[in-house]
Parts: structure tokens; sequence; C-alpha cells
């Protein structure tokens, strides 16, 4: 068999995808954790570019940025498909797994990483964007509909690390009242089988997550007083 | 299903939207075009794109898409003719890096390049030709990203070669590099001779005076 390896943080929510896909599929695969502040000579050869985790290396070759890499194993391993067989869903499917790295990541960091008028806007975009998630899962159990597909793992750590964030910061972004569908999809996904297996630990990420914060708060503080 | 009509919502100076008529005009895919006034959005466009109301929006038998680059890999599996994206898993990673390197980090650098002004337009200027040495990496010496014959990632990135250098001539920036960057600068006349997507082009001094407009808006200043 070939051997597939996979270069992940204890923390990256993009890697978690990664390592969802690998065992939803049942591919054998070997893990690398990297220390992100110091990162190996390996990694940065084999993601030379963005220097980021996760990279899947497959028969020597390797394959950067989270989506591309859900892809890559998709047409890859046939089994238990993430994508649905028609074209208009599966466009719909990397639709929504894009929407939310690009509209719904960014603000809701901004949010943890804020606090006054920027964490406000944040909030603002932030709901805005989960609007349309709330609205894309009327009527169906998972993104994926049935069961859990591309747009399920890409989404995933709304279920799991935006939680954390609510935790650190106080605000919740996703009520049930506000949100009710979210909310429930919320707790039906981290109980999915392979899913709820592989959340990093909680508490770690609390810690984690509190100093990103703390962190943050510091320097916008150090640039205002320039 | 292929036999559905098929309707593009663009707008005439939108790259995103030229992605997408390139890739109907390689497949030859009959289709109908609607022209968007973006300053006055269609009913219709706010139907059919509630979540980024942008441009370009695909409708195939009543159903739309958004997204360029999710619209043309939605093309590319609808409708066989001339592929866009190789066969193989590896080369097919490759071409959606490639294409998402365009969206995520040239495309910001240069628009970041268009609309700065003194030091932050220098520095952004910088960082435009840092990414695209970067794409260079992913051409080599090959005549183009998609080997032999144009594909995804050319598609993808092609609007640079018309869009950065009037940058270029309206912000008096330096994006595209002729001698750092040879490769990808001689890809970049080459591309835009290739006949299906030349003919495509907007009229370019009709192009120019639309984005002198936009800067004048955007920076309040002229060239």
């Amino acid at each position: 068999m070939a051997e597939v390896k996979l270069f992940r943080s204890w923390s990256s929510s993009f890697a978690l995808r990664i390592v969802w896909a690998l065992k939803l599929k049942g591919v054998p695969y070997d893990t690398i954790f990297e220390d992100l502040s110091s990162k190996s000579s390996l990694l940065l050869q084999y993601n030379p570019i963005h220097k980021k985790v996760p990279v899947l290396v497959h028969n020597g070759k390797s394959i950067v940025e989270s989506l591309v890499i859900l892809e890559y194993i998709e047409e890859t391993w046939k089994q238990n498909p993430l994508l649905p067989e028609d074209p208009h869903d599966r466009a719909t499917a990397r639709f929504w797994a894009q929407f939310g790295d690009d509209k719904v990541f960014p603000p809701v960091l901004d949010v943890l990483r804020n606090e006054g008028k920027e964490q406000e806007e944040g909030i603002v975009k932030a709901k805005e964007s989960l609007k349309y998630l709330e609205e894309e899962l009327k009527g169906k159990k998972f993104f994926g509909g049935e069961k859990i597909g591309f747009a399920d793992i890409a989404l995933g750590w709304l279920a799991h690390h935006e939680n954390v964030f609510e935790e650190v910061t106080g605000i919740t972004l996703i009520a049930e009242d506000e949100f009710p569908l979210l909310s429930e999809w919320r707790k039906t996904f981290p109980d999915a089988p392979v899913i709820k297996e592989n959340w990093p630990p909680r508490d770690k990420l609390v810690t984690k997550f509190q100093a990103i914060r703390e962190q943050a708060l510091v320097q916008k503080l150090k640039m205002a007083e320039k | 299903m292929s036999g559905e009509t098929v309707e593009l919502l663009g707008h005439w100076a939108s790259p995103s939207a030229l992605r997408v008529k390139w890739t109907l005009k390689l497949k030859e895919i009959e289709y109908e075009y609607v022209e968007e006034d973006l300053a006055n959005k269609s009913p219709l466009h706010l139907e059919y794109n509630p979540v980024h109301k942008k441009i370009p929006v695909l409708v195939h038998g009543g159903k739309p898409l958004a997204e360029s680059l999710v619209i043309l890999e939605y093309l590319d599996e609808t409708w066989k003719r001339n592929p866009i994206l190789p066969d193989d898993p590896y080369e097919r990673a490759q071409a959606r890096f490639w294409a998402r390197f365009v969206d995520d980090k040239c495309a910001p650098s240069i628009l970041s390049a268009f609309t700065k002004k003194g030091e932050e337009k220098e520095k952004a200027g910088k960082e435009a030709r840092e990414n695209l040495k970067i794409l260079e990496s992913g051409l080599g010496k090959k005549q183009f990203f998609g080997g032999e014959s144009i594909g995804f990632v050319d598609i993808a990135a092609g609007w640079i070669g018309l869009w950065a250098r009037m940058v270029e001539e309206i912000a008096d920036v330096n994006i595209i590099d002729t001698e750092t960057m040879p490769l990808l600068d001689a890809w970049f006349r080459r591309v835009l001779q290739v006949p299906i997507l030349k003919e495509c082009l907007p009229p370019q001094d009709r192009l120019l005076e639309h984005n002198k407009g936009f800067y004048k808006n955007l920076t309040g200043g002229s060239s």
C-alpha cells in the first residue's frame, strides 16, 4: 500500500478536516505533529510556499491547502464519497466550503482577537454569514444531506473550535433561538462516528485561544500607543 | 442535462466573468449572456446570488451557481469536451492550488497596489511581484500551465496579463517584472493571443477608461 503521511498540529481545525476525511474513508496514514512555532525542515520542504499545515504526502508528493487536499483524497480513494454525484450538488458543496473559509472564519477570528468597535463589527459580519448557513441547512440533517459531506467537514470547526472561542470571549455567536438549525447541527455533527473520536482536547484549546486573544489585544494596545 | 439552457450573468469589465466566458467558449457551450449593471443590480441577479450579490452567476436549467472557480469545475464536470482539468488527481490538485493562489494571494496584492498610495503602494507592488514570481514556479518551462494547451490555471490567471498592465499604467507601480519573471511574462503574452481567449477580451481602451474611473473613485486622485 502506498505511503500516506499527514503533517498537522494538534489544534489546527484545517488539519482536522484531513484527519476526518482519511478516517471516514478508512485510509491508513502516519501522522507527523508539527510545532508551528518551530517548523520542521521537512514541513518547509513539503510546503515551501505557505509553510503551513496540513500537508498530505502521498507517494512522496506533497499536496497542500486543506480544501485542495480534500478533493485529492476524494478522487484518489473512492470509497465513502464526501461529494455527491450530481454536478450541481457538488458545486453547491464546494461553494459552502469556500464560503466558510472566506466569509465565516475571518469575522469569527476578528471577534476572538478584538474588543470594542472592531469586535462589534466582527459579530455583525459573522452573524450575516451564519444566517446563510442556517438557510442552507433547511430540511437537512447535515450540509451533505442525510450524511456528512464535504461542506460539513469544511465547516466542522464551527462545532468545536468556535465553541471554544465563545467561551474565551464570552460572546455567543450561534445562539439557539437565533440559529436553531445550526445549533442542532453543532450537536449532531460532533456526535457522528469518526468525528467524535478526533476532537483536539477542549481544555487545551481554551488555554491556547485565551492566550491568542490576550496577545492580540496587547498588540492592538501597543499599536494604538504609537 | 447538458441540453438545458445556460445563462451567464456577468459584467464586461469583470475578470471573474471572463474566466467563465473563456471556459464556455472553449467547451463550445451555447449560452445566453446577461450584462449586469452592478450599480443597479437586477432582481434576477439578487435572486440568483443572494449570498454574494456578485457576478458571475451561471444559471443552468434554472439552477444558479456562483463563484467563478466553482463554476469552472462545474462546467468541466458537466461538459466533457475540451477538459480544463487534467485526469490525474495529483495534477488536478496542483491546478486547484495555483488557481486558489491567484485568488488568495495574487489578486489581493494587485488590488492593494492599485488602491494604496505612497509607501503602502510600493510595499503592495513588491508583494504582488513576489506572488507572481511564485506563480511562475508553477509554470516552469511549459507553454501553458495546462501543458501543451490551456487549462484551469491559464483560465484562472490569464486576466492578470491584461489587468495588471492597466494597474501599472494607471497607478504607476510595477507588477509584472519582465526581468525577474521572464517565463511568466512570456506566458502572459502567449495566453492572451490564444484565439478563443483573445476574442472574448473586453475592448482595451474602454477597459482602461473604466479602470481609470474606478481609480479616481477609490483613491480620490488621478493617474
